[in-house]
């Protein structure tokens, strides 16, 4: 599979053990806060009940927000496997998973607020017919099985070809569910898009367009830390193996050294040796010093025989 | 103000479940950006930096 190297985004270098922070993402960090308590404070307090629904609408200002930034999480994550599929791009593999995560970290937000704002406005916490609530549950599902698989794999870039195919089949489900209000109108309780009908006004609207903003600077804040954390964690994978490497290198030339300093090994301790030189090839820099070695204690162990 | 359990518990669950999720995120990075080297952390140098870790 052909790897390429891609140039990372800039940002100030930090002590090794400090996290995945950086002062941007302070900043974001503090802006995020601040969005919260301004969208609280305007949700619970500024803005008008609605006529039908009452104060339970003002859900909608946390549930609208969470539903459409969902798709830039699974959006993150197809863009992220058709660059794995096509280049193998283990850091666009990286961006994959941590928009995979997010989408479903928001996709179980989304069920969640729908459940609990469809009690007092349906009567019903859940509805096993319903089009909206059925594919969207099939979407989370999809891509929490595409989390569950990548961790029975231990190949990183077996994993990521595989799993790459399971988000790509999970995209297709998000303009089903984005439709399915349309699609299957009459077989389900959602209402039709509450942005594309123009009813919202004023206040209201307005509100809601700072949902947007404050929940999607909040997946961008999530977004930059989970894809450092999922670099990290690579890096210390590669960094394990490098090590497990170096470790059976040096019991190699300990197991050489032994046999040259004692000619008189046994056959079978002899044997043992030839494999290890035999799998020794293709890891290790320096390998034909080490088969050279090797023959030469095969021969010292023949001459004894 | 009618329906406030439901407002708490719908609120409530996305600003914990966020929170939640980016403690547990911020934890993670902390530990396991202790096991990697800095010339590892490729993401947070730039290349006037990385030169300078190489000089």
């Amino acid at each position: 599979m052909p790897t390429t190297t891609v140039r990372q985004p800039e940002a100030p270098a930090i002590e090794p053990g400090s996290g995945t922070g950086s002062p941007k993402t302070r900043i974001l960090g503090i802006a995020c806060l601040v969005g919260v308590v301004v969208l609280f404070v305007f949700a619970f307090f500024l803005t008008e009940e609605d006529q039908v629904q009452g104060d339970v609408v003002r859900m909608i200002y946390v549930h609208v927000p969470v539903a459409i930034i969902e798709y830039f999480g699974f959006g993150i994550a197809a863009v992220g496997s058709v660059m794995v599929l096509w280049r193998g791009s283990m850091w666009w593999d990286t961006a994959a998973v941590a928009g995979a995560e997010l989408g479903l970290l928001y996709s179980g937000l989304m069920i969640g607020t729908g459940v609990i704002w469809g009690r007092p406005t349906w009567n019903t916490w859940w509805e096993w017919g319903d089009a909206r609530l059925m594919t969207s549950l099939m979407l989370f599902l999809v891509y929490l099985g595409y989390l569950a698989y990548r961790r029975t794999v231990p190949d990183a870039e077996t994993r990521a070809r595989r799993s790459a195919v399971i988000a790509l089949v999970g995209i297709i489900n998000v303009p089903i569910v984005n439709r399915s209000v349309e699609w299957w109108a009459n077989q389900t309780l959602h209402q039709q898009s509450s942005l594309s009908d123009g009813r919202l006004e004023d206040l209201t609207l307005f509100t809601l367009a700072m949902g947007f903003v404050v929940f999607g600077m909040i997946f961008v804040w999530l977004l930059i830390h989970r894809f450092r954390f999922g670099w990290l964690e690579r890096q210390a994978e590669m960094h394990g193996l490098e090590a497990a490497l170096a470790e059976r290198r040096a019991q190699r030339d300990a197991d050489i050294d032994e046999s040259l300093a004692h000619p008189g090994v046994s056959e079978g301790d002899d044997m043992r040796g030839g494999d290890d030189m035999g799998g020794s090839d293709d890891m290790a820099a320096g390998s034909g010093d080490v088969g050279e070695a090797a023959d030469g204690a095969g021969q010292q162990s023949g001459d004894q025989a | 103000m009618s329906h406030l359990g439901y407002l708490i518990a719908g609120w409530g669950l996305v600003l914990g479940s966020i929170s939640a999720y980016a403690a547990s995120l911020l934890r993670r990075g902390r530990v396991i950006s202790a096991q990697v080297s800095a010339d590892r952390q490729r993401w947070m140098t730039t290349d006037e930096s990385a030169a300078e870790d190489d000089a």
